[in-house]
């Protein structure tokens, strides 16, 4: 069997920012291969560098303060760091695009909506005024918002926040990217919307095999979702397992403690509610990160001496299935 | 079944109309009815749950409770005492009574406050306790929470989110409430934040007696927190149970409906094959239609569904719903094929 090689792989990732006392390494040594049709989910606590991944895939990292420091991002092997700025705006919106939490930040509210599907399938495909309204229409209708000739007219503020996602997905998808990268596209709504949001994604993605990044602090997100899942933590991936795979079996302390910490919906609840595991402490500050030492240990139960002096590099447990944590060297020479 | 006597939090009737601006100078003034003809008791000691939709009126019964929002009808009553026709002197007397923590630790602490003057505050505004014995309250309360003594020194920034919320819940507490509101406690923390908050929550509880009214768009945190649970939907209460029931046996469709969408670690849940998806969105809450105001977007809808409002009835034990289909056997419409 040939295995097929990955629609986008990234190697070796650093991101840094220059800060008023010094440069801060929010992203460093990532990474992670997306497989063609697959959806990977990265999980992971506020500020552990989920959207800085997502920003350095797009080439949007805000730059100054920030920049890419160094490692690989190749889509289909063309590496995105090296390429041209022109090269970076056809890629984007093409061939990788991003949806992000908050739609109305990405949305012109003066333009019409159907302007702003058509402006993008015009600039992308070249298409009449004519045939990009209608181009529009069929992108709305395709993403399941109700009467979409009469949508087309209306303004950003006019739709509710569910709506407004879908349109954010129609233009996300409108040049059929063989990448989707979606930031935390549903936090902002309710569950029933966002369970219709999910079932769209799932259907478009069966149709164009698009492969999907999904970006999201939700396990049960990831559950539902994803095939795979990298778990971040302080701007380093600390695990990267098939989902199943790392909701049965996590194998680093602060995957264990993610899953663990969560009360998640059971279907059918206990009588007895034990406390809920607690992870101590809280995520370091930027100014903390690359003190050398894993970046949990100061949060986590097992950590052992070397744990605070070396930082411990990623190891492969099982087939796909890598873990960053000194344990893993402990339980092999045990 | 718990004693009258028991019943801490009793919330008769209660409606909250907004009026809104008129669009034009001769249409009618128009009104969102965020909270539309809701019941309910609170037994002491007990964690009550309210869930349901953005906009569904969870904040707005809560503000009601704490009489922080013009009551349009109805009666709130926490022990014997109306507190819904309290005013001034004894309104402010009551209020130590009832206290409530935000969703948002950022912006519901005075940012130019020390720590501990703001969990003193409500000691020195409601006269709790003598003057000389509230530093030393404030010094335990701090311990409570699991904040160190010399933290009462600094300003709300220099605090992270969960210990902002932990400062939140030591005000709360720092006048020896009987009910507490929390109104998505935990929703701006992080996951592993959270937890720590809910067990203190749950300690705190169990060391004084509280009793919760407590709302959270997330499911598997109001199933864990509560022991009873009211579902709404557009200002009124569509379901109502105590936490096992409502889990296993919900009975309206739109709490089915709200339990398939939660996306789900346990496979048991996430394979269930009679998950059903809602379409659209709710609809306004201004001037709501007649009948039922999930009809629109029930997938088992008939034609009295928005002709007649179905009233909240009993169906067995504690078990009550808001549902035309629901049989008098308690079989829901989506279990009738
Ligand atoms: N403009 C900036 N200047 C300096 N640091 C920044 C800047 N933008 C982001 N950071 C830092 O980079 C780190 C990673 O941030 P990122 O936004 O990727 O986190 P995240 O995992 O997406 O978090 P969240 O779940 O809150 O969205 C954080 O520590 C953040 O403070
Ligand atoms: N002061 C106000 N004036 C006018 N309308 C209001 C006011 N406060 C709330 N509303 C409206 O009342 C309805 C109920 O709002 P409420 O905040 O109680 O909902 P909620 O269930 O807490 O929602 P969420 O889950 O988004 O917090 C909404 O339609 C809201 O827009
Ligand atoms: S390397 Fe050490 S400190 Fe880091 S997670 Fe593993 S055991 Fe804990
Ligand atoms: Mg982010
Ligand atoms: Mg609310």
């Amino acid at each position: 069997m040939n295995t097929p090689s990955p629609i986008l792989s990234v190697a070796d990732l650093a991101v840094e920012f220059d800060m008023r006392d010094g440069v801060a390494r929010v992203i460093d040594d990532l990474s992670f291969d997306l497989m063609p049709g697959e959806t990977l989910g990265i999980v992971g606590e506020s500020g552990c560098g989920k959207s800085m991944t997502a920003l350095s895939i797009m080439r949007l990292v805000p730059m100054p303060p920030g920049r890419i420091a160094g490692g690989e991002i190749r889509l289909d092997g063309e590496n995105l760091v090296a390429a041209s700025d022109v090269r970076i705006r056809e890629i984007r919106g093409n061939e990788i695009s991003m949806i992000f939490q908050e739609p109305m930040t990405s949305l012109n509210p003066v333009y019409t909506v159907g302007d702003q599907i058509a402006e993008t399938v015009r600039l992308h495909e070249g298409l009449s005024k004519r045939d990009a309204r209608d181009r529009a229409i069929e992108m709305l209708r395709a993403v399941a918002i109700p009467a979409p000739e009469a949508r087309v007219e209306e303004y950003p503020h006019q739709l509710s926040g569910g709506m407004r996602q879908r349109v954010m997905i129609a233009m996300a998808l409108t040049c059929r990217p063989r990448v989707l990268i979606a930031d935390e596209p549903t936090t902002a709504l309710d569950v029933t919307v966002q369970a219709q949001i999910f079932d769209l994604l799932r259907d478009l993605k069966e149709q164009t095999q698009t492969a999907i990044i999904l970006i999201t602090h939700d396990m049960g997100v990831i559950a539902e979702m994803a095939q795979r899942v990298v778990v971040m933590y302080a701007g380093r991936k600390v695990e990267d397992a098939p989902v199943d795979e790392l909701l049965l079996n996590p194998k680093h302390p602060y995957s264990q403690g993610l899953i663990a910490c969560v009360p998640h919906l059971q279907a059918v609840p206990t009588v007895e509610r034990p406390p809920l595991m607690e992870i101590p402490g809280v995520v370091p500050s930027v100014s903390e990160l690359g003190r050398g030492g894993c970046p949990f240990a100061p949060r986590c139960a097992q950590a052992m001496d070397r744990c605070r002096q070396q930082m411990p590099p990623p190891s492969t447990v099982a087939p796909g299935h890598q873990v960053a944590c000194w344990l893993i060297d402990e339980t092999r020479a045990a | 079944m718990a004693g009258q006597d028991d019943i801490l939090l009793r919330v008769e009737d209660l409606k909250v109309h907004f009026s809104q601006k008129k669009q034009h100078l001769f249409s009618q003034a128009s009104h969102v009815h965020a909270v539309d003809g809701v019941n309910f008791t609170v037994p002491r000691g007990k964690t009550f749950g309210l869930v349901g939709e953005s906009g569904s009126g969870k904040t707005t019964t809560a503000l009601a409770v704490m009489r922080l929002v013009h009551i349009t009808d109805g009666q709130v009553f926490l022990g014997d005492i109306d507190i819904g026709g309290l005013e001034g002197e004894d309104l402010r007397r009551q209020r130590r009574h009832m206290q409530i923590i935000f969703q948002d630790p950022y912006s519901s602490l005075n940012p130019r406050v020390r720590a501990g003057d703001i969990v003193r505050e409500p000691l020195d505004q409601m006269e709790v306790g003598e003057v000389a014995s509230r530093d030393e309250r404030v010094g335990e309360l701090f311990r409570l929470v699991g904040l160190r003594p010399e933290q009462q020194a600094l300003f709300p920034h220099q605090f992270s989110g969960g210990q902002r919320q932990r400062v939140g819940i030591a005000r709360a507490l720092a006048s020896q409430p009987d009910l507490i509101v929390c109104d998505e406690p935990v929703s701006a923390l992080d996951v592993a934040i959270q937890a720590q908050i809910l067990n203190l929550l749950r300690a705190l509880q169990d060391e004084f007696g509280l009793t919760y009214l407590f709302i959270s768009h997330d499911l598997g945190v109001v199933q864990y927190m509560c022991d009873e649970i009211a579902v709404m939907y557009l200002g009124q209460i569509v379901e109502h149970a105590d936490r096992i029931s409502l889990f296993t046996e919900p009975l309206h469709p739109y709490t089915w409906a709200l339990l398939s969408a939660v996306p789900s670690a346990d496979p048991a849940i996430r394979d269930r094959s009679d998950r059903i998806r809602l379409r659209g969105d709710p609809p306004s809450p201004i001037d709501p239609p007649p009948g039922c105001r999930f009809a629109s977007r029930c997938p088992f809808a008939e034609s009295r569904c928005s002709g007649e409002t179905p009233a909240l009835r009993t169906i067995r034990d504690g078990h009550a719903v808001a549902c035309h289909l629901v049989g008098d056997d308690g079989v829901p419409p989506q279990r009738q094929i």
